[in-house]
Order: C-alpha cells, then sequence, then structure tokens
C-alpha cells in the first residue's frame, strides 16, 4: 500500500485523538481502576510539556547525564562490504545505561517526580534494557523502583537482572504464562491497579493505554530530531542530506516511532520496521505481527488495540525472539496505523539473519550491537546491495549488545 | 423475557425481602469441562441467585493467581469461547434457570465478533455481560449489539473512580453496577476495607440501579456485611479454589451455602 495514489494529504500530527486513537487503533482498554490514574497522567504530561522549566530540567538531564545529543557514524567498512547505499548509525547504544531505553524513562521519571503526587515505580522490562533504564533514572531521582521481568527473560538477560539490583531497583520474577516480557507486563499492571494511589507505572514502550503511546514517542523522538539536523550537517558526520531509508527494529516500537516521528512529513524517506522473524513465519516461532496473516489480526492486549498475533479464538499467541526486547505479541498501535497510511512499511529478520548482522556489525565497525538492534542491520544487509552507492540508509542502533553476550555464545560460540 | 429483564427481576423480587443477591463466579472448563458444568449446577443449587460464567482468557489483567491459575488451566483444557456459551446451553436443557452474567475479556469476544457474540450469548441463555478491560467509552460496538441482544450490560467501578466515570457507568449499565471494593486484582482477603459505605455511598447519588460488590469477600461473615448495603454480593476467587480441592463440587456447595446464608440473611429475619 502507498501514499502516492491517495490525493487527502495525511495529518500526522492529528494522532492520536483526544479520545487516544491512531485510526480505528490505540484506546484506553483497562479497568475500571486504572481509568483515573491515566487521567491523571495525560494532564501532568499535557502539562509538563508546555511547561518551560520541566522540558529545560529535562533536556539539561539528557546532555549532562545520558550523554545527548548520542553521535551518527558512518558505517564505512559495512558499506564498502555490501557495495550498495552509504549507512549511517545513529548510535542509543551510547546513550547512558546502553539503549535509547533511557529517553523515556527518564522523562517519565522526572514527570512523576515533578507533576504528579506519586512515590513509587513500577515497570516491566522484556530485555532488561527498559528496566536498566528506569532503574537509574530511579536511582537518579530518589524514587522507589519495582521491576517484573518473566523468569525466561531473566535467564537470558542475566547481567541486566544484576544491574538493576546493584541500581537499587528490586526486580521480582514473573512465572505466569510465557514467563516473558507479555506476562512481565501483566504483573506490573497488576501491581499498579493495587497501588495505583502511590504508584507510577512506567511503560517503557510505544503500547498501552492512552496517553502512553503518544508519551513514549514524544520522548523516543529526540532521537529522530537530532538525526534529521546531523544527517544534514556534515559537521556532525552527516552525509549532508536526507537518507532515503531509515531503518529501526519494532517490538513495542519505541525506537522506532522515535526516530521514524521526526521524518513523517519528508515523503522522500522511506521508514521501514523490522519485527523479530524468529525461526521464521511459517514456522510460528516468531514476533513479526504484521508479517503472518493467520495469526497477526487486530485484538486487544494490555490497553490498547493494534496488531496481535493471537489464535482463532482471540487468546494471545506464545511468540519467540532470539531478542527478548522483541518478543512481544502486539505493536505500537501509530506503527498499525502508519502502515495502514501507506508511510511506514514493516518486513522482519529472522534469527538467523539477526546473528549475520550482528557479526558483521562486530567485525566491520567495532560495535557490539544489542540483538533487538541487530534485526535492523540483519535487514539492511540485504537492503543495501538493491539500492544505489549514493543513495543513504540511517540505522537506529537502538541499544548495545553486553546484555547479550550469553545468548550469542550459546548460539554461534562453538564456531569461533 | 430478556436477558437483562431476568436480571432485573433478581433484584426486584430480593428487594422486598431485604436480601441482597448472591452471585458466585465460575471459571467454565475449569477444572474440567465435565467438572464446571457439575459446579454451576451446585451454584445454582446451594442459592445462587445470578452467577457470573467465566469465559477464559489468556491475560486476564484485572485476576489474581487463583482465577488466572484456573482460567489458564481451562485453556489448556481446550475452552473455547464457543464452548462454553455451549456449556451455558446444555446447563439450560438441564433445567439450570439462574440468570448467567458472561464475564470475560475483550479480546476473545473481539476475535468472536461483537455482534455474533452477544446473539450467540443471548440464544445460548447468557443474560448479561461483563467486560473488565471495557470501560464505557471503548465499547460503542459491543454495547449495541448487547443492547440488541437483550443482554444486560454490566460496568465496573472502582473506588477511585470520579464523580464523572461515576456518571458515565451509570448511563451505559443496565442490569447492575459491579463495584471492585478495593483498588486491586480479585482474590480472597481477610477483611473488607472501611472505605467501602462511602464509595456506596457516593455510586447511590448517580444511580438507581442495584449496585453488586465484589474481590476480596470469601466467607459467610463477609458477605453478610457486603449484604447490609448494597443489593448483591459476588465471590469469585474462594469458590474456584474450592472447585479445584479434591472435594471439587462438593467444597463449593457447602461454601456457597454459607455465602448464600450471609447474603440472605436479612431475608430470614
Amino acid at each position: 500500500m502507498t501514499l502516492s495514489t491517495t490525493s487527502t494529504p495525511v495529518n500526522y500530527g492529528a494522532v492520536p485523538d483526544e479520545t487516544g486513537r491512531f485510526g480505528p487503533y490505540g484506546g484506553k482498554y483497562v479497568p475500571e481502576t486504572l481509568m483515573p490514574a491515566l487521567e491523571e497522567l495525560e494532564e501532568a504530561y499535557l502539562n509538563a510539556r508546555i511547561d518551560q522549566e520541566f522540558m529545560a530540567e529535562l533536556a539539561h538531564l539528557q546532555h549532562t547525564y545520558v550523554g545527548r545529543p548520542t553521535p551518527l557514524t558512518y558505517a564505512r567498512r559495512l558499506s564498502e562490504e555490501l557495495g550498495g547505499a552509504q549507512i549511517y548509525l545513529k548510535r542509543e547504544d551510547l546513550a547512558h545505561s546502553g539503549a535509547h531505553k533511557i529517553n523515556n524513562a527518564l522523562g517519565q521519571a522526572l514527570l512523576m517526580k515533578r507533576k504528579m503526587g506519586k512515590t513509587r515505580i513500577v515497570a516491566e522490562t522484556g530485555a532488561g534494557q527498559h528496566g536498566v533504564a528506569t532503574a537509574t533514572a530511579a536511582a537518579l531521582l530518589g524514587i522507589e523502583c519495582i521491576v517484573y521481568m518473566g523468569t525466561v527473560d531473566m535467564e537470558r538477560q542475566k547481567p541486566n537482572v544484576f544491574r538493576m539490583q546493584l541500581l537499587g531497583t528490586e526486580v521480582r520474577a514473573v512465572d505466569s504464562g510465557s514467563q516473558t516480557l507479555k506476562d512481565a507486563i501483566n504483573e506490573a499492571i497488576r501491581d499498579w491497579v493495587t497501588n495505583v494511589e502511590t504508584t507510577h507505572y512506567l511503560l517503557g514502550s510505544a503500547l498501552g493505554p492512552h496517553p502512553y503511546p503518544a508519551m513514549v514517542r514524544d520522548f523516543q523522538s529526540v532521537i529522530g530530531i537530532e538525526a534529521h539536523s546531523q544527517m544534514q550537517d556534515p559537521a556532525e558526520g552527516g552525509p549532508g542530506r536526507l537518507p532515503d531509508a531509515i531503518v529501526a527494529c519494532v517490538g513495542g516500537g519505541s525506537n522506532a516511532i522515535g526516530i521514524f516521528h521526526p521524518f513523517l512529513e519528508e515523503e522522500s524517506v522511506r521508514l521501514i520496521g523490522v519485527e523479530a522473524g524468529g525461526h521464521g513465519i511459517e514456522d510460528g516461532a516468531h514476533a513479526a505481527r504484521f508479517a503472518d496473516p493467520e495469526r497477526g489480526r487486530l485484538g486487544v492486549l494490555q490497553g490498547t488495540k493494534s496488531f496481535v498475533l493471537q489464535d482463532s479464538d482471540g487468546q494471545i499467541a506464545l511468540t519467540h525472539s532470539i531478542s527478548a526486547g522483541l518478543d512481544y505479541a502486539s505493536v505500537g498501535p501509530e506503527h498499525a496505523w502508519l502502515r495502514d497510511v501507506g508511510r511506514s512499511e514493516y518486513t522482519y529478520c529472522t534469527d538467523t539473519q539477526t546473528l549475520k548482522g550482528f557479526s558483521a556489525l562486530c567485525e566491520l565497525e567495532g560495535i557490539i550491537p544489542a540483538l533487538e538492534s541487530a534485526h535492523a542491520i540483519g535487514y539492511v544487509l540485504e537492503l543495501a546491495p538493491q539500492m544505489a552507492k549514493d543513495q543513504v540508509i540511517l540505522v537506529n542502533l537502538s541499544g548495545r549488545g553486553d546484555k547479550d553476550l550469553g545468548t550469542v555464545m550459546q548460539t554461534i560460540g562453538g564456531d569461533r | 423475557m430478556r436477558g437483562v429483564e431476568r436480571i432485573e427481576q433478581v433484584f426486584r423480587e430480593l428487594k422486598t425481602t431485604g436480601a441482597a443477591a448472591f452471585m458466585p463466579y465460575h471459571a467454565m472448563g475449569y477444572p474440567t469441562r465435565q467438572k464446571s458444568l457439575e459446579i454451576v449446577a451446585a451454584l445454582a443449587g446451594a442459592g445462587a441467585d445470578i452467577i457470573e460464567f467465566g469465559i477464559p482468557h489468556s491475560d486476564p489483567l484485572a485476576d489474581g493467581p487463583m482465577i488466572q491459575t484456573a482460567t489458564y488451566s481451562a485453556l489448556v483444557g481446550g475452552t473455547t469461547v464457543a464452548d462454553c456459551l455451549q456449556m451455558a446451553r446444555e446447563l439450560r436443557d438441564q433445567g439450570v434457570n439462574t440468570p448467567f452474567c458472561a464475564m470475560s475479556y475483550y479480546n476473545p469476544i473481539l476475535a468472536f465478533g461483537e455482534e455474533r457474540f452477544a446473539n450467540a450469548a443471548a440464544s445460548s441463555g447468557i443474560d448479561g455481560l461483563i467486560v473488565p478491560d471495557l470501560p464505557p467509552g471503548e465499547s460503542e460496538l459491543l454495547e449495541p449489539a448487547c443492547r440488541a441482544a437483550g443482554l444486560a450490560t454490566v460496568y465496573m467501578l472502582a473506588p477511585t473512580s470520579t464523580e464523572d466515570r461515576i456518571k458515565s457507568v451509570a448511563r451505559h449499565a443496565t442490569g447492575f453496577i459491579y463495584l471492585v471494593s478495593v483498588t486491586g486484582i480479585t482474590g480472597a482477603r481477610d477483611e473488607l476495607p472501611p472505605g467501602l459505605p462511602a464509595f456506596v455511598e457516593r455510586v447511590r447519588r448517580h444511580t438507581d440501579l442495584p449496585l453488586a460488590v465484589g474481590f476480596g469477600i470469601s466467607t459467610g461473615p463477609q458477605a453478610e456485611s457486603v449484604s447490609e448495603i448494597v443489593e448483591g454480593v459476588i465471590v469469585g476467587s474462594a469458590l474456584v479454589k474450592a472447585a479445584g480441592s479434591d472435594a471439587g463440587a462438593d467444597a463449593v456447595r457447602t461454601l456457597a451455602k454459607e455465602l448464600a446464608a450471609g447474603s440472605h440473611k436479612k431475608m430470614d429475619e
């Protein structure tokens, strides 16, 4: 589907509407107990957005604590090796705590501290990157923090569990269901329902009930705003022009929406999201919501309406990905909408192709990427050779790979 | 008679006695299909006035550990939405006449088709519907479908609900309003929250609908004290726990009788 056939221009600034909808997606599908908390959060957020003092404090922390702006790196050897488009990396892996997750965690934690009368944060984590970012922000701002994490994920992301504990956060193991991200979110929501008077739920992706998808997008848009200016400025390492394509991995989709959003009006820039292809679509063990015509359908999971992997009876499907951060059955509602209106496109990268991307970036650029981000690189290995040498791809390198060394050693260790 | 009228009739008849309705929940398909049918029949026989007919979902985010375990086990056992409706039909054929209020989450209903679900539920003997993750603002398709099929559209209110939310629920709800006794998830608790009477009073100012209180009620004395301030007493986790015990339907019957006696205390006086 492309936009070129439609005559009416799409107003990207008009979503979500006041009910939290992105076209047919989004909304607030939560127990009544939480509705007032969502209203309070929305009010606090709308207020903070226009509060210059708040925005200045956030910008100051992003600069002096997170290390923003993160650099733009030209991937010379990778580009030469692939022989096609020139590849640039937006280095979110260099943000403090190792991933783009800190942008949102710090934004929400500061929002809670300055604008809401709450004292405690709960969060979920899959790969552990959001958990570490939240634990980091909580330590910085002196807030009690509990992170829920599936026991399967705790096993495959052990270093991040210890990191959170070192930062003073309590990590609670979640044994229910598939023991991964989805179940951690259920437990975080249950805690939030129970302690809503004192507790803010610091949701880590552009998911969940309104206003989370819009708020998380806005906190993450700093990635795209910086990249937009860096790409056009050779002094900042850019090629002096906008990219022809932007590639980002999509689990819930926060790093992708963060880099896509400031480019929505730039119609010449293709926006490509890469989902987790796992063992392949036919195999069924994957997390590619848009790519599976049988099980990826309109549904509601954990507060928002979007594309959801489910069985014919509306029960949520078990997903698989080599990366815990993409191992989730639903996708941010704005991605579903952008896909519908033809602005962004989605593909997937299997575990095997992801590991090729992982190795390529290690060996050719000296950068160990997170397995999530390696999905974007894995797809670029296919995309770049199809493009001309004077074309440009911008990849959101959303996180660093230290946390994944155990998984990678288990998978390809024998070959070394 | 339409489903919503059958539910209204229960409250109308109890009102003359001053007793509250005893409204137990069961997770269909737990511990097995056959046993869940026996348990619902036992609940009806033990004095249930309305039965909450639980249709399992894989991600029950308003439920505590007991109901999570039961509904997960039901799903593993192969329970589907269609089969839950078939079980309702079988219970009606056996002569179980207690009104059924189906309770599920939104996604299984969305997947089934909202209008199709409302019609199939009504023709299977379901009288009303409760969907914890579907507040009034999000039910613009399901609510009219339920109205057309004659089902009561039951919504929940919580101690955190604002005056505006209470008014909104009061406008949309039919049959009764489900008051969540505490901020939290389902599951037995030792004590009833002290703020409950004030919460009930706040809701009364905006509606004449019967009010039923659920979450945390597990004993006869608790049921009795709740029956003194509202028209319905909802019990889930404690009965589901009994259903999963070795004594099964017998344990459910014993506890249900105690809870019914508590709820109906005024009737006996």
